[in-house]
């Protein structure tokens, strides 16, 4: 640089630069010939280094756009860390803190959107017929009235405990468990033993219990990472996973993206790809979270893969999180198999895995909180437990659901029913779509399917996916999620939950989309 | 490299491996003792009897004899059964219209009307715990500190530091003034955080106050008041307390001060944390409100509020309960009249020996003035102290340094969480503790070199006290033995 310029400079009165040059070079000579003396010798290398490291950070800003997808396509969910530095740098006297802008902002995912629409505006066949119908939650609505028919049939004093007991109203003198009456839990590792197929016992004194499915996440999280540490998630992937784990916990999600191509099954080389990626950034990895049966594609992790999880892990010292709560809502012929089993059989490195479920998917019962974290870790147990302090199941619920759980024949009839009603649904769901000539993920749990309506977009975009997204649910008055929502790498796909529908209202709906659809393409 | 030498140690966070649970303090010593050696009247008559809980077991029998007369409210009877379906299903995190509004007017009740509050204000938490952590995610961001009048309740430490990262720190109030919050003590703490590189974002105080069991008055709050406005900070008002209060003077809530300040101030800074815990008596039901006064606060707490929702099942039970008028108001009043009735019979016994406590009005304990039985005026020998009542006298108490109390020598004794013949048990076994350990009792002239030769014995028949706890006061009559 310097040398270049010093022959114009030597006609120069100030021979200054070139002496600056050659200050600087016979230094440095001198060092790489090992005569700059131990300062120099140490001074200067380590003044590039620090350099460097600063050069680098400062172009690490943006890991994940940079190093997520291949394709470069802009992502939704980035908005809100957008929004939080809009946040910062705002006039307006901030009033709420820092990391709780992000979240007061409107929601500004489809997910939410579709959710708020629909609250304003729901269907009902008589009071409301073209008002919105929701295909966008995940809730089962097929098999309430088994409950319904046990309650009416049960409704004996002891549940509302004529004389003993009532709702857990004089269990007072002893201080309560913050994490479950145990009562509750034996209950519970009963229920979750049944389904999960009467393959591995569940110990009801590694449960926490918790209020919904959703603190159980967040605690595991506060329980597994420090803030700014990251969990791998295959992709695409539960929206409310970024409000659980993000949100308050500040553990970063790293999709693993999964393909069309493979079913949007788990690819081992993707894994070891993204795990190397964010440990170059220095995003240091503390598990992976996979959710099996998968929402939102449906489908149940296999043996093989779950082996190679485990080997994963194992290597690279991280935890697993298995989020099972769609364990008893499988239809498909595939088998299911819990984490717990692979754990169980092989006996390896138990206190890395741990498991979530939960009552909301597969009893049907979302508004009475129950959730649970399963562990072998000790020590997640026994954090996890003081954690539930912040978020325990109402003790009249639980007293309820003791009665209702301890019915072992009523809990196998419901689940054995329960599986033959998501089956049929299915069956009529997608043999409706499939007339509109739209195809489906292959499946075989979740109440939800994953259809591939890219044949409707004019060009293969996010943008268009909105758009359509936008239409189905302003036009044709339902509300489905976009794959865009769930870091859905390829554009195209839709979450339908066909659970919150009656056999009646699919040729509604089908027909609903026929619409749309026709708008797309005349010939249908 | 690493990953070998961590091959054989599950990592976990910091905050499953720190001790911010707060689990380890000495404060719960005495659980542990209670845990493993609990008081029965038939199976266990010298075990320890817990008196360190501050639950209201007083009056549960009212909401049974409710919950059990009113079966449509519960899901699990035929009347209520039908009502399943769209119950269970529910997980809007707005929570029942219905019980948003009958808590809402509830609150009012409890503030004799003199308070309005909005039903759309009201945001569900898991119990009063979760609503102060959610507040105080939304408030503050890690590393600022909130100020905290002393003493305060333990559970503060856990509940706004633990996984929130912010810190408390302490208004330092003392017996001088009967720990009266002023504005020089708020001041004081207020520079003395900012001098420490602290960025405070908050005041919280307790009203009625746990462990003091007094409550505000207009004045004080007023001046919280004034003082976080002017500071712009928050002011968070956990009201928990709010329906127990027992005799004059009344509660005053930061509410009825906000209706009547409200051109004046910026009601984006106010907010009350509350519960049905204490007032109902009935922790198992995890409710816990947040009611702000902030816009961003509300639509932020209740997107959280995913966290901790409250099971729609006893929504609609609570609902029902507080929507019957005539039930809440009888309620309020024997509720309130019984733990009048309970703290008197407790301060009368105490004060028979001697034993003066802060003058209470409110709660369910008192703050017991046990400064003369220590052996010097140090936490140590308050935590000595505090050892001997466990192991000797049985009983297990809080100490004030739990509290973070500036002064040795003052104790928490809860007297609702238990029947009346076990708080007779208890009365007993403290006053025969004080009596038998004075180091200096009233009368002046007994204070001699050879006091421990001369010490009195008092003998009191059990049958005798238990008539005097039991009656209205009249002046102790006891048998004196040398």
């Amino acid at each position: 640089m310097t040398r270049s310029q010093s022959p114009e400079r030597k006609e120069s009165p100030n021979r200054t630069p070139s002496r600056t040059g050659m200050r600087l070079i016979v230094p440095l000579q001198g060092v790489v010939q090992g005569r700059g003396g131990l300062i120099l010798g140490s001074l200067i290398p380590c003044a590039l280094f620090y350099f460097l490291q600063f050069y680098l950070k400062r172009h690490r800003s943006q890991p994940r756009q940079r190093s997520a997808s291949a394709a470069n396509l802009p992502d939704l969910q980035r908005s809100s860390s957008r929004a939080n530095l809009l946040a910062r740098g705002s006039t307006v006297r901030a009033h709420v803190s820092a990391r709780a802008s992000p979240v007061a902002k409107p929601n500004d995912s489809p997910y939410y959107i579709g959710l708020d629409r629909l609250r304003e505006d729901p269907y009902d066949e008589a009071a409301n017929p073209e008002g919105v119908i929701q295909l966008g939650l995940a809730e089962n609505r097929l098999s309430l009235d088994i409950i319904e028919a046990w309650l009416s049939r049960n409704l004996t004093g002891s549940m509302l405990g004529v004389g003993s007991d009532a709702l857990g109203l004089t269990r007072l003198a002893a201080y309560q468990p913050m994490d479950g009456l145990m009562a509750f839990k034996v209950a519970m590792a009963d229920f979750m033993t049944e389904v999960m197929g009467r393959t591995v016992p569940f110990d009801p004194s590694r449960l926490v219990l918790t209020s919904g499915a959703t603190p159980a996440v967040e605690i595991l999280s506060f329980c597994l990472a420090d803030q700014g540490n990251a969990f791998l998630v295959p992709a695409p992937y539960y929206p409310g996973f970024d409000r659980d784990i993000k949100w308050r916990a500040g553990v970063e999600l790293i999709p693993v993206h999964c393909r069309h191509c493979d079913n949007f099954t788990l690819n081992k080389l993707a894994l070891e790809q993204a795990f190397n990626q964010a440990r170059k950034r220095g995003q240091k990895v503390r598990g992976i979270l996979i959710s099996n049966p998968s929402n939102p594609v449906g489908n149940i992790l296999n043996r093989d893969m779950m082996y190679d999880l485990l080997d994963f892990a194992k290597t690279r010292n991280i935890h697993i999180i298995s989020d099972e709560i769609f364990a008893g809502s499988t239809y498909g012929d595939e088998e299911f198999v819990s984490m717990a089993e692979i754990v169980d059989l092989e006996d390896i490195d138990k206190d890395r895995v741990h498991i979530i479920y939960g009552l909301s998917k597969d009893f049907s019962i979302p508004g009475f909180r129950v959730g649970a974290i399963y562990t072998y870790n000790e020590n997640v147990l026994a954090a996890a437990r003081k954690l539930t302090r912040f978020s325990s199941v109402s003790t009249p619920t639980q007293q309820l659901l003791i009665s209702m759980l301890s019915d072992k024949q009523f809990t196998l009839d419901y689940i054995k029913i329960n599986r033959q009603r998501l089956r049929m649904m299915y069956d009529l769901f997608v043999a409706g779509l499939r007339e509109l000539g739209l195809e489906c993920a292959k499946s075989s749990g979740g109440l939800y399917c994953w259809v591939n309506m890219s044949s409707l977009m004019s060009t293969y975009s996010d943008k268009r996916e909105l758009e359509l997204w936008d239409k189905l649910l302003n036009e044709a008055k339902i509300n489905v999620t976009p794959g865009s929502a769930c870091h859905c790498i390829e554009p195209g796909w839709f979450r339908f939950c066909f659970t919150t529908l009656s056999e009646k209202d699919i040729p509604v709906v089908i027909e609903r989309i026929r619409r749309v659809v026709k708008s797309f393409k005349p010939s249908v | 490299m690493e990953l070998v030498l961590r091959n054989q140690e599950q990592v976990l966070s910091k905050i499953a491996t720190s001790d911010g649970h707060g689990e380890n303090s000495a404060y719960f010593d005495g659980w542990k003792a209670y845990d493993s050696d609990p008081y029965n009247p038939v199976n266990n008559p010298d075990g320890v009897i817990q008196m360190g809980l501050s639950e209201n077991q007083l009056s549960f029998d009212l909401v049974q004899e409710w919950v059990l007369s009113h079966p449509e409210a519960s899901l699990c009877t035929p009347e209520g059964a039908r009502e399943f379906k769209d119950i269970a299903i529910f997980q809007d995190y707005h929570g029942l219209q219905e019980f948003r509004n009958a808590v809402a007017r509830f609150m009012e009740r409890v503030r004799g009307n003199r308070a309005v509050f909005d039903p759309d204000r009201i945001v569900m938490s898991g119990g009063a715990t979760g609503a102060q952590e959610t507040l105080t995610f939304c408030l503050a961001d890690p590393g600022d500190a909130i100020l905290v009048p002393t003493p305060y309740y333990p559970g503060n430490d856990r509940d706004l530091t633990w996984r929130t990262r912010v810190c408390l720190f302490p208004v330092i109030c003392d017996s001088s003034n009967g720990f009266k919050i002023t504005r020089e003590g708020v001041e004081s703490a207020y520079y003395k955080a900012q001098d420490s590189n602290l960025r405070v974002k908050g005041l919280l105080i307790n009203n009625p106050s746990n462990p003091l069991g007094t409550v505000l008055d207009r004045e004080t709050l007023t001046e919280c008041l004034r003082f976080t406005q002017d500071k712009n900070i928050h002011l968070i008002c956990d009201e928990i307390y709010s329906a127990t209060v027992f005799r004059q003077p009344g509660f005053v809530s930061i509410a009825e001060i906000m209706q009547e300040n409200l051109s004046r101030c910026d009601p984006n800074l106010v907010h009350i944390v509350y519960s049905l815990s204490k007032d109902l008596g009935f922790p198992g039901f995890r409710v816990g409100i947040l009611y702000s006064y902030n816009d961003a606060v509300v639509t932020t707490a209740r997107k959280m509020s995913s966290f901790g929702l409250v099971s729609t099942q006893t929504q609609r039970l609570i609902a029902s309960m507080l929507s019957d008028e005539s039930f809440v108001e009888m309620f309020l009043q024997e509720s309130t009249r019984r733990l009048g009735t309970r703290h008197r019979m407790m301060s009368k016994a105490l004060a028979q020996v001697g034993i003066g406590s802060l003058r209470g009005n409110a709660g369910l304990y008192g703050w017991m003035d046990l400064r003369r039985l220590l052996k010097a005026p140090t936490f140590e020998a308050e935590m000595e102290l505090w050892h001997v009542i466990i192991d000797d006298v049985k009983i297990n108490v809080s100490p004030g340094a739990s509290f973070h109390c500036s002064e040795p020598g003052w104790f928490r004794v809860c007297f609702a969480n238990m029947d009346e013949e076990t708080m007779v048990v208890a009365l007993y076994r403290i006053c025969k503790f004080v009596v038998h350990n004075k180091e200096s009792p009233e009368n002046v002239d007994r204070r001699k070199p050879c006091q421990r030769r001369s010490k009195l014995e008092i003998s009191v028949s059990f049958r005798r006290l238990k008539d005097e706890l039991l009656m209205t006061p009249r002046s102790a009559m006891v048998q004196v033995k040398e």
